[in-house]
């Protein structure tokens, strides 16, 4: 079977108060649900990796093929929980490790 | 070679200038490096000089720019008179078939905007295009209805969307990706706000042309043309003799 390929995000995520990581995901999830619909969702394999509370940073690793439906849908959450949000992505990699070390490099 | 990044269409309120100057800063933070504001007839003029000073200040280019909305063709011919010379971007926000047609053949007009929510005025078809195709204007899209719309209406507009930018695919006429937002909160990523593209079938190099340059290439075009050295398209004055 042919190795699927997956990218990692580093996100930003902007909010006045810190977010549960569930709440999150499931943000996202339900985004990419409403621009793409059920079936384009289940192709991204969206999951998230690792949340910063104190920082409001988060991993989140998806496929390759769906990297730019889910950036897409990133874009139109704006709020969680009846809180005002904004994601920014602020790295993209193949591999956390890569991802860390760019994540570095910028601080927004 | 870098990109450069334009939003030409922001919507602060200009009566008070400290949002303005968050949307600037914002803007700056999150990789923006040319700005136009949505100005009308009757603004202010002392407001947008010292939004102009501070977009200097913070290191941004500043861009004059005016919405044009009116009635009719008549209308619209002697605003343009008045105008033209004055700013650097002309919009015109065609609210009528007959606006909307005199908007797309005159070579005065830079972008053509039409609402979002009304989706009967929205007038760009396949004759739209063509007269827009022999003149200089350009698709202005939103992204404010985009990322604040939910369910059918969201739905709907996507739907028109999809439509009319296939068309001016057809006719090759630039499409300009523009924020069309009043609050920080909204604001995104250049590089991010391109991804929308990939609702309508863009690849990732004409995407990321719609915030960078295709916005620039209208700046620098109206620039060249509002210098003082300016003449005709391809004449300029180089230096000045004495006889």
């Amino acid at each position: 079977m042919k190795r699927v390929k997956r990218r990692y995000l580093a996100l930003q995520v902007e909010s006045p108060s810190t977010l549960h990581p569930r709440a999150l995901i499931d943000a996202i999830w339900n985004a990419v649900s409403l621009l793409y619909g059920e079936y384009g969702a289940s192709k991204t394999n969206l999951s998230l990796i690792e949340y910063n509370s104190e920082t409001n940073r988060a991993i989140v690793r998806t496929t390759l093929v769906s990297l730019d439906q889910v950036r897409a849908s990133l874009i139109t959450i704006t709020s969680i929980d009846d809180t005002q949000v904004s994601l920014h992505v602020l790295a993209i990699s193949g591999t956390i490790k890569a991802l860390k070390k760019n994540i570095l490099k910028k601080p927004f | 070679m870098k990109r450069l990044f334009a939003d030409l269409h922001l919507c602060p309120p200009l009566n008070d200038l400290n949002s303005a100057y968050q949307l600037v800063k914002k803007a700056k933070t999150l990789g923006y490096n040319l700005l136009g504001f949505s100005t009308a007839l009757h603004t202010n003029k002392n407001s947008l000089i010292s939004l102009k000073n501070f977009c200097e200040e913070t290191q941004i280019d500043f861009v004059s720019r005016i919405d044009l909305t009116p009635k009719n063709r008549n209308e619209l011919k002697s605003q343009l008179r008045s105008v033209r010379r004055k700013y650097e971007i002309i919009c015109v926000k065609c609210e009528t078939k007959e606006v909307a047609r005199q908007a797309a053949q005159d070579r005065r007009v830079d972008l053509l905007n039409f609402p979002s929510l009304y989706f009967k005025k929205r007038f760009f078809d396949h004759a739209e295009a063509e007269l827009a195709s022999n003149s200089l204007a350009a698709l202005e899209i939103d992204i404010k209805p985009l990322i604040i719309l939910k369910g059918s209406s969201r739905t709907r507009l996507l739907s028109f969307l999809r439509r009319e930018t296939a068309i001016a695919k057809k006719f090759q006429i630039p499409i300009i990706l523009s924020s069309g937002l009043g609050k920080t909160t909204l604001q995104r990523k250049p590089r991010e706000t391109a991804t929308l593209m990939d609702l309508f079938d863009f690849d990732a190099t004409s995407a990321l042309d719609t915030v960078s340059k295709n916005p620039y290439s209208i700046v620098l075009r109206n620039r060249k043309k509002l210098s003082s050295s300016f003449v005709a398209p391809g004449i300029r004055i180089i230096k000045e003799g004495h006889l």
